[in-house]
């Protein structure tokens, strides 16, 4: 009796302390109602596959630059990393290399990216925002040097079939971002990695003189974000079945959308995975339902756009108060 | 009835912050044309009360009021402030240091004609505000970061008198001079004062208060003592009120018996502020470090921690050489800072209690990086029941807690790793009396424990009262170490201004 109580506080306290992600969820089942009043084909099983399956991909890479953001940095390379991913993954299959061994080689080139990105970082001293900005260029160049500005096709069947299979009725593709949620949700609350980060994010000079390795931390953060865009890059390559060196455009900027609706905040120390994963699928359900309601996709760019700035307005209200 | 010879009168002004009462009915009265100095103790509440009269912070609504000229104003705003003729001249002033004299004189409110800035007319009226105080010698079209620190000061007055400010507050201006450099604020205080501006004027060293101030009003732990003509108080009398009867038993101390040698620093060298650093730090034994504002005690501190690079010189822990080359090494031979600046250096403060007090233990207790919130929990749990932290829960933000209980998350974090050597950088500074006393009461707890501690504080009663011995370092040198039994306020004052 006694600990039901308990258990009854503790659910209550969580959301309490949780007030931003318990509203997130009021808005994300909101929309979900509403457009499923007002379109009988939202709620279909057809539809709601599609809704994750292009959930996936984005919110892969969004889980990555969670960790980013929360170290209070930045990161906008992770498009042209995922582009360059796909791309060294389809020339590796094309060249007839196995699937399982390309795929850990593109891995390990994105690895090699984020490790770059981190040196310039720590050992340059060069703002993340910079830093970033001169990768995202970089790894673009990379992707249509390598590919000739082609788009690459032929790729085997096996590869390409990952993303319309599914695994009791889940596509393969969430299945993949299940696994990558649950571990980072893990890495980000119950490890010493996960608390560092959000120690370095509240400020360096507090972590440095806890003892943090910075250096270590660093270059793990930008080589965990590279390391996620890459199997983003892989999924997406999958999912067009060919490689083509432009995709990931502005994903970016999607990316750093779902964190900050998510609940996260650019100056640091604030986010979670939980929050990220809700705000990438806030974003596809208002565009999975624009689309369906036939709503002028130029309508709903730009009420995306409005989007980000009221959730980050909401924020600021209530912190205020 | 409304007293017209005086330019501000605040009265019965109280002042809550969330757990903090830092302004209990205090008054405050400055005479026309006077120089009233304001003095206490750190946290005594003299820059809330300042804060309070700039209008950066507002009074409890039902509390008192204050008068300006004798008429009731209302300062809602720092911007109402300087329309009220109120400026301050703060220790770290409001100036942009890459714009010229001028444009910072102007700041805001440049002159234009037909909308292009004038700057004729701004060097021109720049020349004439300066030349009003004597500054002959400074340019308008110089910028500001090339003039001297007195200089820039002198700036900040200009510019408060260009507003036709008629009530000047200055903060503690004195902290980063050299004794000429005060000589010469001093002379233009007394100008000004002339000229039938009322001066409020904050400072630390009594000495500089009684040398140009006509009345002088002493604040502890936010409350009002008295006001005084300096004409008839001595130095003793003002220390006296500033620290209450309670001082006898405010500094904490017990008589340990020291034991062997745990840190030995020799000849070491960082950068241009610790020269030639060597002293020895024994178990059971405070060590303070004294000097003034800028001296390098605590850059010698995180020297030693492996803050700051080390470029010459050997530290033995425990009889052995120690190699430190960043924090995580002096943490791993057994050290703990407290640093300086809590806020910024020693907490994370959108974290919990819980994430801070076991930030460094972590590093040890978690497995494989996975963390350990079942003993981390128990830990904490336990530091709050032992340092007293006043939270409402383990999972609070420390950014919500007071200063003192944010101070003891701090030193929880090192006691966590059983740190066997502590630093303590200025760690009771803006903290109540009563997390003060806690805090020395803590440190004798750790001596009999037999770890060591090093104190550095600007505050030479609470060096004296809480110290086995005192370092006094000046301009990045240890000038002398003084037992407690010879140590005297005016010898350590000696030293640290050789």
């Amino acid at each position: 009796m006694e600990e039901q109580t308990i258990q009854e506080n503790k659910l209550l306290n969580y959301f309490k302390n949780n007030v931003s992600k318990a509203t997130l969820f009021l808005v994300l089942f909101a929309m979900w109602g509403i457009l499923s009043i007002l379109s009988p084909y939202f709620l279909t099983y057809n539809n709601i596959f599609n809704l994750v399956r292009q959930t996936s991909v984005i919110a892969v890479v969004a889980t990555g630059m969670t960790f980013v953001i929360i170290s209070g940095g930045i990161d906008l390379s992770v498009g042209s990393i995922v582009g360059v991913s796909g791309i060294i993954v389809s020339m590796l299959l094309l060249n007839g290399v196995p699937i399982i061994l390309a795929i850990v080689i593109t891995l390990l080139v994105t690895l090699l990216l984020g490790a770059v990105t981190g040196m310039f970082i720590y050992e340059g001293n060069v703002p993340p925002f910079i830093a970033t900005l001169g990768m995202m260029s970089m790894a673009r160049g990379l992707a249509l040097l390598l590919s000739g500005g082609q788009i690459l096709t032929g790729l085997p069947g096996a590869f390409i079939s990952f993303a319309q299979i599914t695994f009791l009725g889940i596509p393969m593709l969430t299945i993949v971002l299940i696994i990558v949620v649950a571990l980072a949700f893990f890495v980000l609350t119950r490890t010493r990695f996960g608390r560092n980060v959000y120690t370095i994010g509240s400020s360096d000079e507090v972590a440095r003189l806890s003892g943090i390795n910075m250096r270590v931390n660093y270059y793990a953060i930008y080589m965990l974000n590279a390391f996620l865009s890459g199997i983003a890059g892989i999924m997406l390559t999958s999912r067009l079945s060919s490689g083509i060196p432009t995709s990931g455009n502005m994903y970016e900027l999607d990316a750093i959308a779902s964190v900050v609706i998510g609940g996260a905040s650019l100056s640091g120390a604030e986010g979670s995975v939980l929050g990220t994963i809700i705000g990438a699928l806030i974003m596809s359900t208002l565009r999975n339902g624009g689309n369906l309601l036939g709503v002028d996709p130029f309508w709903l760019r730009m009420a995306t756009g409005l989007l980000i700035v009221l959730a980050v307005l909401f924020d600021q209200v209530r912190k205020k108060q | 009835m409304p007293d017209e010879k005086y330019a501000v009168e605040m009265n019965q002004i109280t002042k809550t912050f969330p757990g903090v009462k830092a302004l209990d009915q205090v008054d405050f009265k400055v005479k026309k044309g006077e120089i009233h100095g304001l003095v206490g103790e750190n946290g005594a509440g003299k820059s809330t009360l300042l804060k309070i009269l700039m209008g950066v912070h507002q009074k409890d609504s039902e509390s008192g009021d204050i008068l300006l000229n004798g008429e009731k104003a209302n300062i809602n705003n720092p911007i109402m402030a300087e329309k009220y003729g109120l400026a301050a001249v703060y220790q770290h002033m409001m100036l942009a240091p890459k714009l010229s004299v001028a444009e910072n004189i102007f700041l805001g409110e440049q002159p234009t004609k037909n909308g292009i800035v004038n700057w004729d007319y701004m060097y021109k009226e720049t020349r004439k505000h300066l030349d009003s105080l004597n500054l002959t010698e400074i340019n308008p079209k110089s910028r500001l970061d090339s003039l001297t620190n007195v200089q820039q000061e002198m700036v900040a007055i200009a510019k408060a008198v260009s507003h036709d400010a008629n009530i000047l507050i200055f903060d503690e201006p004195t902290a980063l001079l050299a004794e000429k450099e005060t000589e010469e604020l001093h002379k233009t205080m007394l100008e000004l004062k002339e000229k039938g501006v009322s001066i409020i004027y904050v400072n630390h060293r009594l000495d500089e208060v009684f040398e140009v101030c006509d009345r002088v009003t002493v604040l502890r732990d936010g409350e009002y003592v008295g006001t005084r003509e300096i004409s008839e108080v001595r130095e003793d009398d003002l220390i006296t009120m500033m620290v209450g009867r309670e001082i006898g038993d405010l500094y904490y101390k017990e008589e340990i018996d020291k034991g062997e040698k745990i840190l030995e620093v020799n000849n070491l060298n960082s950068g241009k502020k610790v020269i030639d650093a060597s002293f020895e730090l024994h178990k059971g034994e405070v060590l303070g470090f004294f000097g003034l504002i800028g001296a390098g005690r605590t850059e010698l501190l995180r020297t030693i921690f492996g803050a700051d690079k080390i470029d010459s010189g050997e530290i033995k822990i425990n009889q052995k050489d120690v190699k430190i080359n960043k924090p995580v090494d002096s943490i791993n031979a057994g050290i703990g800072l407290i640093p300086e600046d809590r806020q910024k250096q020693g907490l994370a403060l959108p974290l919990s209690v819980q994430d801070n007090c076991s930030l460094v233990s972590s590093m040890y207790s978690s497995n494989l990086g996975v963390l350990d919130k079942k003993s981390e929990e128990k830990e904490t749990r336990r530091n709050v029941e032992d340092l007293n932290i006043k939270t409402p829960s383990i999972k609070q933000k420390v950014q919500f807690l007071s200063g003192g209980n944010q101070q003891k998350v701090v030193i929880a974090k090192w006691l966590n790793v059983d740190a066997s050597i502590l630093f303590f950088d200025e760690s009771t500074v803006g903290i109540d009396v009563g997390a003060k006393k806690e805090i020395y009461k803590l440190m004798a707890e750790l001596l009999k424990e037999d770890k060591a501690i090093i104190f550095i504080s600007s505050y030479l009663p609470e060096l004296l009262g809480v110290c086995d011995r005192i370092a006094v370092i000046s301009e990045g040198k240890i000038t002398g170490i003084l037992d407690r039994e010879e140590a005297t306020e005016e010898k350590l004052l000696q030293l640290a201004t050789v």
